[in-house]
C-alpha cells in the first residue's frame, strides 16, 4: 500500500489554518523524534506540536510506535533523535534527556498502576509530598470530588471497580498540577459499556481540570469521540494530523484511509468532465481537489459503506458483482461486495433489506459529498 | 503461623500468588489420609513435650534458669540476630544488583549467588576450620612468613560468618521473587509523579519487596536457630550444641532445652506473621512487565568485585580446601584409608528410601490442599511444615525417645531415621506437589469428567501425568537434600550403617581431615545436582 501523501488536500488547505498553532499556545513539541532499540525502529522522524487545552490522540494500531511516542513525552524513553519540548523548554534530545521527575508531565497508566500498599487518598497525594497536611488534604479531597470519588479516600485501590481505580489514577496523575497529562490507551483495561460511560467522563474531568491531554490508542471510535485532534500513527510514522471529521473525511493516505471506517477502493479512469468505474460514472468535480492535470489518470476511489448502495440484478450476466460476505451489526447490514475487476466494496443496509451471500447484485454510487482519492498502484 | 513462607516453593507461591479455587468438597477418604500424614508427622514433637513435662517442676525451673542456659539463650538469639541482620545486608543489595540492574553477567551471577543455599554449612564450616583455624592450611602457607597466630576462626565470629554466608541466600532469593513479580509500571508512576529513582525505590519498591524480604528472613532466622553442625564445628554453646551434648549425659535437660528452643521458634514465627500481615493484601495492578534497568555507571566494578567475594567466601574456598586435602591426601598414599564407598552406597539408599515414602505422604496432602479449598487441607498442609520449623536436632532427639520408650525395635533402624528425615524434608515435597496441582487447569479435570471419567479416573488419566514433574522435581530435592543431613543421622544412625556424612563426622572429631576430603566433595556435587533441580523446575513453572 502506499504511503503517497499527494499534494491536493494540502493545496486544498482542510485543516491548514488548525495546524499552525501560534508558538505562545504550544503546551509540547516533538521535533523530528525517531526511537531506536537496536536495529528495530519503533519511532521515526516524528513532529508534532500539541496545544496548551487541548485533547490531542494519537491512533494507530498496536506496534505502530504511539506508545512509545507516550513513553518519550513522559521521560520513560530518551530519542535517538530529534528533540522534545515542554511548555516552551528543551526537555529532551539525542545526548540528554531529563528524567520524568524532572518534567511537568502526568501519566495515567493503561493498567493505572495504583500503589497497591497505599490508600486512595495516599496514592493522590503521592506526587505532592511537599505540601502541607491541609494543603493536601485539601488538594485530595477537591481531586476525589473531581472524579466523583468523595468519601473514598481510607479505601484500598483493591476494593475498588475498574471504573474507580481509572478515576483515582487520572486523580492522582492531576495532582501535582501538571502542564501535561499523558494517557496510555486509558480505556482498554474498561468493560465495553463503562468505556462509553468513561469517555464522557474523561472529556468532563479534563476540560474542568484544564490541562492539556496526549491519549494514545488503538480504538477508532474512542479517538474520533473525544478528541480536539487526533495524529494517525503508522510504522513508526505521523501519517496525518487534523481534526477528527477533517482526518476521517479526507485521509492523506491509504493507511489513513483504511484504517479509519470500513474503506473500500474503487478504482476509476479520470476523463475530463467525469471518473469512469466498474459501477458507473460520477462528476469530476466530486473528487477532492482533482484539476485538469489529473485527467487520463488512473485512480482509487474511497468509498465506505454508506457511500454505496445496492439492488438485485436483472440477471447474472450483466451484473457488477456478487455478495462475498455479509455482517450482520444489528441495526444493519455490512455487505461485502466483490466487483467484476476485482475492487472489494463495503455496503450497508438497512437490516429490512436483506441479500445472500452469492447474490449478483449491481452497485450505485449514492454518497453526495466529495470523494477522496488517491494514485492507482 | 503466618503464611506457609517456609521453602523457596512457598516464595514462588507469594510471588505468583497462586491459591486454589473454591466450591467443591474434598473426598472423605483424601482427607482422612491427610489428616493421618499430618498427625504423624506432628507425633514425635507431642512426645517430646509430654517427655519434658515429665520433669520434675522445680528441677525443670531450676534447670531453664540456671546461668548456664540463660547463657545458651542469649548465644543463641545474639547468633540469629546477627546472621539475619548480616543475610539482609548482603541478600537485599545483591538481589536488586542482579535483577533490576545492567550488572554485566546478571544470570550467571544469580545462579552463583544462589548456590551457596544447597551447600550444607558444615561442610563450610568444616572447610573454614580447617583453611583459617591455628593449624589450617592459611597457617601453614604463612607460617614461613612469620605469623605466628591468626585471629581464631572459633567462636561467635567465625560462626555468625559461615551461616551468613550459606543462608544469605533465603534473603536473596525471596527478595529476588519480589522484585521480580512486582509491576514495573509502578515505578513508573512514581518516576511521573516526581520521585527520583532512588526516592521511587524507598516510597515504592521497598514497601512492594518488603514481604519478600521478610519471608526471606524468616527462613534465615529459623536457620541459624536449628543450625547444628556449625555451632558444634566452631565451639559456640547455642541450643543445638547443647542439645546434642546434653542428650549422653542428661535426657531431662536435653528434653527441656528442645522445648525451649521450641518455644523461641515459635516467636519468630510469630514476629514473622506480625510483619507481613501490616504489609496488606496480595493485590497486584495488571501484568507484570520488565523494569527499565538501573544503570550502575561506575559503581559497576564495586558491585561486581563484590559478587566475587561472596562466591568466592561461599564456593570457592570449600572447594579449594576439599580439593588440596584430595591431592594432598593422594601424594600421601591414597586417600582411601578408612573410607569405603559402601558409605555412599549406604547414604544414597537412605536418601531414596526417603524420597519414596515422602512422594507417597505429599501426595495426599498436596493435592487436597492445591485442589480444594478446605479448612482441614490447609491445616494438614501447615502441620507438614512442622519439619521446617522445628531443628532437625529436636525431632531426631524426639524420636531417640520413642525408640527408647515405646518402641526398642525401631532404636537405632533403618525405619526410623527414615521416618526422621520424611518428617524433616516432607515439606519440600508437599511445596512441589500442592504448585503443581494448583497449577493443573480445573477445567481439564471437568472436561475428563464430561467425557465419563469418575474423579479417580479423571485424578490418574489427567491430573497425575500433569503434576508428574512437580512430584519428581520434589522426590529429587528430598533425596539430595536427605544425602546431607546431619543431626538426624548422627542421632539415629543403625548401628554398621555408616554414610558419607556421619563418615564426614567421626573423621573430623578424630581430626583425620585428609579422609574427609572425598566424601565432602561428593557432598558439595550432591548440592550442585540440588541447584539443578531447583533451576530446571524453575524454568517448568515459567
Amino acid at each position: 500500500m502506499s504511503d503517497t501523501h499527494h499534494t491536493v488536500q494540502t493545496e486544498h488547505g482542510v485543516d491548514a489554518p488548525r495546524d499552525a498553532p501560534d508558538a505562545d499556545s504550544i503546551a509540547l513539541e516533538l521535533d523530528g523524534v525517531t526511537k531506536r532499540y537496536g536495529t528495530e525502529t519503533a519511532v521515526e522522524d516524528v513532529s508534532l506540536a500539541v496545544r496548551e487545552g487541548e485533547l490531542f490522540t494519537l491512533l494507530g494500531p498496536s506496534g505502530c510506535g504511539k506508545t512509545t511516542t507516550l513513553r518519550l513525552l513522559a521521560g520513560l524513553e530518551g530519542p535517538t533523535a530529534g528533540t522534545v519540548s515542554i511548555a516552551g523548554s528543551e526537555v529532551a534530545d539525542a545526548a540528554r534527556a531529563s528524567p520524568p521527575n524532572e518534567r511537568d508531565v502526568g501519566l495515567v497508566f493503561q493498567d493505572f498502576a495504583l500503589f497497591p500498599h497505599l490508600t486512595v487518598a495516599e496514592n493522590v497525594a503521592y506526587g505532592i509530598p511537599d505540601a502541607s497536611d491541609a494543603e493536601r488534604d485539601e488538594r485530595v479531597s477537591s481531586l476525589l470530588e473531581l472524579v466523583d470519588l468523595a468519601g473514598f479516600e481510607e479505601r484500598d485501590p483493591s476494593e475498588l471497580s475498574g471504573g474507580q481505580q481509572q478515576r483515582v489514577a487520572l486523580a492522582r496523575a492531576l495532582a501535582p498540577e501538571p502542564d501535561v497529562l499523558l494517557l496510555d490507551e486509558p480505556f482498554s483495561s474498561l468493560d465495553v459499556r463503562l468505556r462509553v460511560e468513561m469517555r464522557e467522563e474523561l472529556k468532563r474531568i479534563l476540560s474542568a481540570a484544564g490541562v492539556t491531554a496526549v491519549s494514545v490508542t488503538h480504538d477508532q471510535e474512542e479517538a474520533l469521540s473525544i478528541s480536539d485532534r487526533v495524529g494517525v500513527m503508522h510504522d513508526g510514522h505521523l501519517e496525518q494530523v487534523g481534526a477528527p471529521e477533517a482526518v476521517f473525511e479526507n485521509p492523506e493516505s491509504r493507511f489513513v484511509a483504511s484504517f479509519l471506517g470500513q474503506a473500500g477502493f474503487l478504482s476509476g479512469h479520470i476523463e475530463s468532465d467525469t471518473v469512469e468505474t466498474a459501477v458507473g460514472e460520477f462528476p469530476r468535480e466530486q473528487l477532492t481537489g482533482s484539476t485538469e492535470q489529473y485527467v487520463d489518470a488512473l485512480v482509487d476511489v474511497l468509498v465506505r459503506p454508506d457511500d454505496v448502495a445496492l439492488s438485485p440484478a436483472d440477471s447474472e450476466m450483466d451484473a457488477d458483482g456478487v455478495v462475498v460476505r455479509r455482517q450482520y451489526t444489528g441495526p444493519s447490514f455490512v455487505y461485502h461486495v466483490e466487483l467484476d475487476n476485482g475492487d472489494r466494496v463495503r455496503c450497508q443496509h438497512n437490516h429490512t433489506e436483506s441479500y445472500d451471500v452469492g447474490e449478483p447484485v449491481d452497485l450505485a454510487l449514492v454518497a453526495d459529498h466529495a470523494l477522496a482519492w488517491y494514485p492507482s498502484i | 503461623m503466618s503464611d506457609d513462607t517456609f521453602d523457596l516453593e512457598s516464595l514462588t507461591d507469594i510471588a505468583t500468588g497462586l491459591r486454589p479455587g473454591t466450591g467443591e468438597k474434598p473426598p472423605l477418604a483424601l482427607l482422612a489420609v491427610a489428616a493421618l500424614v499430618a498427625l504423624a508427622v506432628l507425633a514425635p514433637i507431642g512426645w517430646l513435650v509430654a517427655r519434658a513435662f515429665e520433669v520434675e517442676m522445680a528441677r525443670a525451673l531450676a534447670l531453664l534458669t540456671s546461668s548456664s542456659t540463660l547463657t545458651v539463650l542469649a548465644n543463641s538469639v545474639a547468633l540469629v540476630a546477627v546472621v539475619t541482620a548480616a543475610s539482609t545486608a548482603l541478600g537485599v543489595p545483591l538481589a536488586v544488583a542482579t535483577a533490576r540492574t545492567d550488572l554485566p553477567g546478571r544470570r550467571l551471577w544469580t545462579v552463583a549467588l544462589a548456590l551457596p543455599l544447597v551447600v550444607p554449612s558444615y561442610l563450610g564450616a568444616f572447610a573454614y576450620v580447617a583453611a583459617f583455624g591455628p593449624n589450617g592450611t592459611l597457617a601453614d602457607l604463612l607460617a614461613p612468613l612469620g605469623v605466628e597466630s591468626l585471629p581464631s576462626i572459633y567462636g561467635f565470629f567465625g560462626a555468625a560468618l559461615v551461616l551468613t554466608l550459606y543462608v544469605y541466600p533465603y534473603v536473596f532469593l525471596g527478595t529476588r521473587a519480589a522484585l521480580l513479580t512486582m509491576d514495573a509500571s509502578l515505578v513508573e508512576a512514581a518516576r511521573t509523579l516526581g520521585d527520583s529513582s532512588l526516592t521511587a525505590f524507598r516510597r515504592v519498591t521497598l514497601p512492594r519487596i518488603l514481604p519478600g524480604i521478610t519471608a526471606g528472613a524468616l527462613l534465615v532466622a529459623l536457620y541459624a536457630l536449628s543450625d547444628f553442625g556449625t555451632p558444634t564445628i566452631m565451639h559456640v554453646d547455642v541450643f543445638t550444641r547443647v542439645i546434642y551434648v546434653e542428650y549422653s549425659y542428661s535426657r531431662d535437660t536435653a528434653a527441656l532445652l528442645s522445648v525451649q528452643l521450641l518455644l523461641v521458634t515459635a516467636v519468630v514465627l510469630l514476629l514473622e506473621s506480625r510483619v507481613s500481615g501490616a504489609s496488606g493484601s496480595g493485590y497486584a495492578s495488571g501484568q507484570v512487565r520488565s523494569a527499565s534497568r538501573l544503570e550502575l555507571g561506575w559503581l559497576t566494578a564495586p558491585v561486581l568485585l563484590a559478587c566475587t567475594a561472596v562466591v568466592s567466601l561461599a564456593l570457592v574456598v570449600p572447594l579449594g580446601v576439599f580439593t588440596h586435602w584430595l591431592l594432598g591426601a593422594n601424594a600421601l598414599g591414597g586417600y582411601g584409608s578408612g573410607f569405603s564407598w559402601t558409605y555412599a552406597a549406604n547414604s544414597v539408599y537412605a536418601a531414596a528410601l526417603t524420597a519414596g515414602v515422602a512422594v507417597l505422604a505429599a501426595l495426599p496432602v498436596g493435592y487436597l490442599s492445591g485442589r480444594y479449598d478446605s479448612r482441614l487441607g490447609r491445616l494438614a498442609e501447615r502441620a507438614t511444615y512442622a519439619g521446617y520449623a522445628v531443628p532437625g536436632i529436636v525431632i531426631a532427639l524426639a524420636l531417640v525417645y520413642v525408640g527408647v520408650r515405646y518402641a526398642r525395635g525401631l532404636y537405632q533402624t533403618l525405619p526410623l531415621l527414615v521416618f526422621a528425615y520424611v518428617v524433616r524434608f516432607l515439606p519440600q515435597a508437599v511445596g512441589t506437589t500442592r504448585s503443581s496441582v494448583v497449577q493443573v487447569d480445573r477445567r481439564l479435570v471437568e472436561a475428563a469428567k464430561t467425557l465419563g471419567d469418575s474423579s479417580l479416573a479423571a485424578f490418574r488419566r489427567v491430573t497425575l501425568p500433569l503434576i508428574l514433574h512437580g512430584v519428581s522435581a520434589g522426590a529429587a530435592l528430598v533425596f539430595l537434600t536427605t544425602m546431607k543431613e546431619l543431626p538426624a543421622t548422627l542421632l539415629l544412625q543403625p548401628a554398621n550403617f555408616r554414610t558419607l556424612v556421619t563418615y564426614i563426622w567421626t573423621a573430623r572429631e578424630s581430626g583425620f581431615y585428609g579422609r574427609v576430603a572425598v566424601p565432602a566433595l561428593c557432598l558439595l556435587a550432591v548440592s550442585a545436582l540440588s541447584m539443578l533441580v531447583i533451576l530446571a523446575r524453575d524454568r517448568h513453572t515459567d
